[in-house]
């Protein structure tokens, strides 16, 4: 390798790593936060049985999982603003991928809600206890458990997902890595560079899923 | 105390209960008999609106109500006074042995944390499960996982207990700790409505006994005459396989 191309991946090593601190970090936490508080929503839903919602749920997690990520980022930031709505790059980039990683989440905690043995909810019934009561402190926590590891497979995946924000103008790290190689033609060295970093990333959250996952098995060990 | 009357419950055109009847006093031991598939559970399950019946009435402490269009708020009125022990234990799996007692009383019954844990050490101690506090119900052994039911539903203070075969997803050697835990309830006058195959349960602890085939009452007396002289031909065949099937 040439001492020039040392130079370059050096230089730009860290301008990417900031375009990730800055903007791939926050997308990625941002999104999986709504894309969570919507699985969740959409899945106890369908858990609860709630009559015209539920076939409304089914609707949205049919359409966001049939259609590709980049579709529905270009509808959002090149499509919407025909009809009058405007949203800028990074909150559009937001909306996009809470709602779709949502649609795939929400079929993971459904598993897992289902999976809790049923027989707790009468348990809870018959000590008093409301069904929102019963959801809220006996059977999401465990759902949460047993979801886990498929939640931070979401989430490593939306990480890697946020790139193609890069196509609708968001500075994150593969823009920046096409800005830096627009000038210095060194594709190979570049994307390397810009992939090893994702790797990083993605390291990070699987040693913090390792952790969490023995967390949460100290209560309870194995069902 | 308790008093069901024609109860009637299909499933898909199968008649689980036909016209069930029966009552309950204060202090009685009641012990419900029968073939698998004859509508012990789901009586049980009736009484105590797990499962809505089509038809029947519960006189609960001289209140009536029907049992296919009683609302919610006199289902967790009647709820208040009794508790259920499963045959699974349906122990919440994400609390503690003492979480798992306390939990109903500070969480529906708005009791004070200090107040609720000195009743569920209470109700642990006399099933023998004070020395578990801290355990998950995955730690314990079957019979443990039922003795903590057991103090679960007697942390209420209920007026009447409902045990749904409370012995029968037990190791034959963990069945003794569960039933001595229900004969010492017993004996201090707890009133007990028990869906059970123990026979010796049933002779030997229960006042009264129900037997039950296809959905119907077959027999209904207390235990020393129904297992001393059974009236119906269809009691007696029973007693007796499962006499036999004993020696």
């Amino acid at each position: 390798m040439s001492e020039r191309v040392i130079g370059i991946l050096a230089d730009s090593f860290m301008k990417i790593l900031m375009a990730g601190i800055r903007v791939t970090i926050p997308l990625s936490i941002l999104s999986f936060f709504f894309a969570l508080i919507i699985s969740v929503i959409v899945a106890i839903i369908q858990y609860a049985d709630i009559k015209g919602l539920k076939q409304l749920c089914r609707f949205y997690i049919w359409i966001i999982r049939g259609t590709p990520l980049l579709v529905q980022l270009y509808l959002v930031f090149y499509g919407l603003p025909s009809v009058g709505i405007v949203l800028p790059a990074f909150p559009a980039a937001v909306l996009c991928f809470s709602i779709n990683e949502g649609a795939y989440m929400a079929e993971s905690m459904r598993a897992a809600l289902e999976a809790v043995p049923k027989g707790q909810l009468e348990a809870g019934y018959c000590v008093g206890m409301s069904y929102w009561q019963i959801m809220r402190r006996i059977i999401l926590p465990q759902a949460f458990r047993t979801a886990f590891p498929s939640l931070s497979n979401s989430f490593i995946s939306m990480v890697k997902s946020t790139s193609m924000a890069s196509t609708i103008t968001v500075s994150e790290m593969i823009r920046q890595t096409q800005i830096i190689n627009g000038r210095v033609y060194q594709s190979l060295a570049l994307y390397l560079e810009v992939g090893f970093i994702y790797l990083l990333f993605c390291t990070v959250l699987t040693w913090l899923q390792g952790i969490g996952e023995k967390k949460l098995n100290e209560y309870g060990g194995a069902r | 105390m308790i008093e069901v009357k024609n109860v009637n419950k299909t499933f898909n055109g199968f008649e689980a209960l036909q016209d069930v009847s029966l009552k309950v006093e204060k202090g009685d031991v009641v012990a419900i008999l029968g073939p698998s598939g004859s509508g012990k559970t789901t009586l049980l399950r009736c009484i105590n609106f797990l499962e809505r019946a089509d038809s029947g009435t519960l006189d609960f402490d001289g209140e009536v109500y029907d049992m296919h269009s009683i609302s919610k708020k006199d289902i967790s009125r009647i709820r208040r006074k009794t508790a259920f022990v499963f045959q699974n234990y349906n122990l919440f799996l994400n609390r503690t042995v003492i979480q798992n007692v306390t939990e109903g009383l500070i969480i529906a019954r708005k009791m004070p944390k200090e107040q609720a844990e000195q009743i569920a050490i209470r109700a642990l101690e006399k099933v023998g499960m004070a020395d578990r506090l801290n355990s998950y119900p995955s730690q314990l052994s079957g019979g443990q996982q039922q003795r903590v039911a057991i103090a679960r539903a007697l942390a209420v203070d209920p007026e009447i207990i409902y045990f749904d075969e409370p012995t029968s997803a037990l190791d034959p050697e963990l069945i003794g700790e569960v039933l001595n835990v229900m004969r010492d309830l017993a004996n201090e006058g707890m009133t007990m409505l028990v869906v059970t195959h123990e026979m010796n349960f049933a002779r030997n602890v229960s006042s009264k006994v129900i037997f039950m085939e296809n959905g119907k009452v077959i027999e209904s007396a207390d235990s020393k005459s129904f297992f001393e002289n059974p009236k119906e031909e269809r009691t007696r065949s029973f007693i007796q396989s499962i006499m036999s099937a004993r020696d």
